[in-house]
């Protein structure tokens, strides 16, 4: 009976609604399970694709084109002239892939390995970040993009590039909030399943990724920043091309604050229904 | 006292189950329900709050107001019908779950396998799906790659092994499968049927591991329906039933208190009505007339069964057995067999059959009734109407214990003559070499 008292490395007890103290300290040491989880989604991923890893090339380059066209020729949206309209459209596309990747996959990411959760205890959120690094790979490989347009117009980095690693850390953060909200909800209400894609469709015309965000008039420009991606866009823009595309401040702490909320909501939520994913998957 | 790696004190775990609403009289009714459900369900929903689902909901209690305390290096085994909560105990035991009242404290680390190849990926390699597999089971890398090659080997698909699982036999694939799991480590391991796959060579070296873990001084649950299992590898027995534990002790003691608590569940059972003739209840009845849940292998198979029919005339009375895994292997139908219709006065009738003696493998057996009408249209079907057992299966008196899991099937097949070998002189012996025929 006394061994019961003993303090011990392992100690643990089960009980309902018990806050789980050792949560963090779990996903610390689950993180081999992480690595592997993301490793298999990788080389998963592009199995049976007869151009494979291109396809993380090919998409973000071609949407690339067609809104420099429909945006830059086409409508004729304003812009600053000095920067070449491919470099403002790529600035946007490349934080909102990587926000519409993250929501997309982590959000289908707990009902896709419920095998694994109804049979084997691990701390759950490392199911969505998992997800996460796959998506940062496919990120790595469109930076490629960039790096070609900039050599091809010869436009020359500034020192705020070196910001970029930071700008991704946030668009990240922005994008993981309302994933692991979704990724939790979905498993009690499969409707969110039809609602995700709709929202991002809808994102992707509403986040300025086709044009630049100056083009909102003054008045609404704070309203707009309600989005987070608003900013974070802004900022890759700003690392991208320096001092010609400036950050708009008030309107970036707003997207900065609207990023802290979901993640909190998120995590919160997360937290909570993780408890019975296993009895309601 | 030796320590306690497991303390259970008051456990339950209650599930909600929601039932499909009737359908309602009135549409307005319908609908104003209809709204009002979507609105406390999407308020729900923002808050992120899991919800009773509307309508009509019950509450079912998987586990009740379990107590009990597992010392380190016990070897247990937890027995119960399906249904009677074993897996959920598990489940909450390996923190898939939690528990609705009461604690458990746990001390140790505990790795489960609840399923053999959990998270296996169909697209990549046999090697590549040892390392998932093992991480998924709370491995490390560093002690995967220590052992990978004896897995590897207790695998027996060495050659495969950079083949993609897909194109596996499922054979293969479980005893690769089976051969990760085999080789976790852990302080407390908790283990459910896992064995009852993969032929039986394999099924004999899975119980051999399983025992060497056990001896290593590790503590063991274990659930099975494998009697021979059961007994071979755990000392101590926890019998479940509807949720409560009913017996806690020897594993003997608790294997014959599991099978004499069968006959007490099977009536409680509610089996529906037929249109013209329904099942009421069924028993098997050893030679006393007294109700079992033990057959032994060899004596009639007696079933009492109670039946009521509206008089509708050509009514059959059927009988399907099957094996552990779900297979028929016997059939019985008392019109077309016996020639006995069921009668053609309405009323509740009961009848015993005696079925002649077979020879069944040990192992756990269901008994399917039906009732048809004129040729084979069912009219009244209850599926595992009867469950019972064959504690062992001795055809020949030496010693053998015939059983379902060795993987030839359920039936012992007898010699009513004593065997005898006749040599056969040189000039009787048929020249194979010259029949041209045989090889082609």
């Amino acid at each position: 009976m006394s061994s019961l008292d003993r303090p011990s490395s392992t100690h643990l007890v089960l009980e309902a609604g018990r806050a789980d103290r050792q949560y963090w300290q779990d996903l610390w040491r689950y993180r081999e399970l992480l690595l592997i989880l993301a490793w298999r989604d990788v080389s998963v991923r592009y199995k049976q694709t007869a151009v494979g890893i291109a396809w993380a090339f090919i998409r973000p380059f071609l949407t690339m084109v067609v809104f420099t066209v429909v945006f830059g020729h086409i409508a004729k949206v304003q812009s600053n002239a000095n920067v070449p309209y491919a470099i403002v459209v790529i600035g946007g596309l490349l934080p909102w892939t990587l926000f519409s990747s993250v929501l997309g996959e982590a959000s289908a990411s707990v009902i896709a390995n419920s095998n694994l959760i109804s049979k084997v205890y691990f701390p759950r959120l490392i199911v969505p970040l998992a997800t996460v690094l796959v998506v940062i790979i496919d990120f790595a490989v469109s930076l490629s993009i960039l790096a070609g347009l900039m050599i091809w117009y010869a436009v020359l980095p500034h020192w705020q590039i070196l910001l970029l690693p930071l700008f991704l850390i946030l668009a990240l953060l922005a994008s993981l909030g309302p994933a692991i909200w979704a990724a939790a909800v979905v498993v009690k209400y499969r409707d969110f399943r039809f609602v995700i894609p709709f929202v991002l469709q809808f994102g992707l015309y509403v986040s300025p990724v086709g044009f630049p965000s100056s083009v909102v008039p003054e008045q609404w420009r704070l309203l707009y920043n309600l989005n987070p991606m608003v900013g974070i866009i802004d900022g890759f823009r700003w690392c991208i091309v320096g001092g010609e595309s400036p950050i708009y401040l008030p309107g970036f702490i707003l997207s900065l604050a609207v990023t802290a909320f979901f993640l909190w909501l998120g995590i919160r939520t997360f937290r909570r229904i993780e408890r019975g994913f296993a009895d309601m998957i | 006292m030796s320590d306690i790696v497991i303390r259970a004190e008051g456990l339950s775990k209650k599930f909600i189950i929601g039932h499909k609403v009737e359908r309602d009289s009135l549409l307005r009714e319908a609908m104003t329900s209809g709204v009002r459900t979507l609105m406390r369900k999407s308020a729900d929903f923002f808050k992120g709050r899991v919800a009773n689902t509307v309508g009509q909901t019950e509450e079912f209690w998987a586990l009740r107001d379990l107590n009990f305390e597992i010392k380190r290096g016990e070897l247990v085994s937890i027995i119960g019908h399906n249904g009677a909560g074993k897996s959920t105990l598990l489940k909450v035991l390996s923190r898939i779950t939690e528990p609705t009242l009461g604690r458990v404290e746990i001390n140790g680390r505990v790795n489960s396998l609840l399923e053999v190849g959990t998270g296996f990926h169909p697209e990549l390699s046999g090697r590549e799906n040892i390392f998932l597999n093992g991480a998924i089971l709370g491995m490390s890398r560093n002690e995967m790659r220590r052992r990978f090659d004896e897995i590897v080997d207790f695998s027996g698909v060495a050659k495969f092994i950079d083949t993609p699982v897909k194109r596996y036999s499922v054979g293969m694939y479980v005893r690769l499968a089976f051969a990760v799991a085999a080789h976790l480590d852990a302080e407390i391991l908790v283990v459910d049927e896992v064995l009852s796959v993969g032929d039986a060579e394999f099924q004999s070296r899975c119980i051999n591991r399983m025992s060497e873990v056990a001896d290593s001084g590790r503590t063991v649950l274990f659930v099975s329906h494998n009697f021979a299992a059961v007994t071979a590898l755990t000392r101590r027995s926890i019998v479940l039933e509807g949720g409560r534990m009913t017996f806690d002790g020897p594993v003997e003691a608790g294997l014959a208190h599991y099978t004499a608590s069968l006959g007490k569940t099977g009536k409680v059972r509610h089996w529906g009505r037929g249109k013209d003739a329904t099942l009421i209840s069924a028993r098997l009845l050893d030679r006393n007339d007294t109700p079992t849940e033990l057959f032994s292998p060899g004596t009639p198979l007696r079933l009492e069964v109670v039946v009521e029919t509206t008089g509708m005339p050509g009514m059959s009375l059927i009988v399907i057995l099957r094996d552990q895994h779900n297979v028929p292997v016997g059939y019985y139908s008392s019109a077309t067999f016996s020639n006995v219709p069921l009668p053609t006065k309405a009323g509740r009738y009961q009848c015993v059959l005696s079925l002649d003696p077979l020879f069944l493998a040990a192992g756990g057996y269901t008994i399917d009734l039906r009732t048809t009408s004129t040729a084979i249209v069912v009219d009244h079907q209850v599926d595992g109407a009867l469950q019972f057992f064959v504690n062992a299966c001795n055809p020949g008196e030496l010693g053998f214990d015939f059983r379902q899991d060795l993987g030839f099937g359920p039936l012992a097949l007898r010699s009513n003559t004593p065997i005898q070998f006749e040599r056969l002189s040189a000039s009787e012996l048929p020249d194979l070499h010259s029949d041209d025929r045989l090889g082609q």
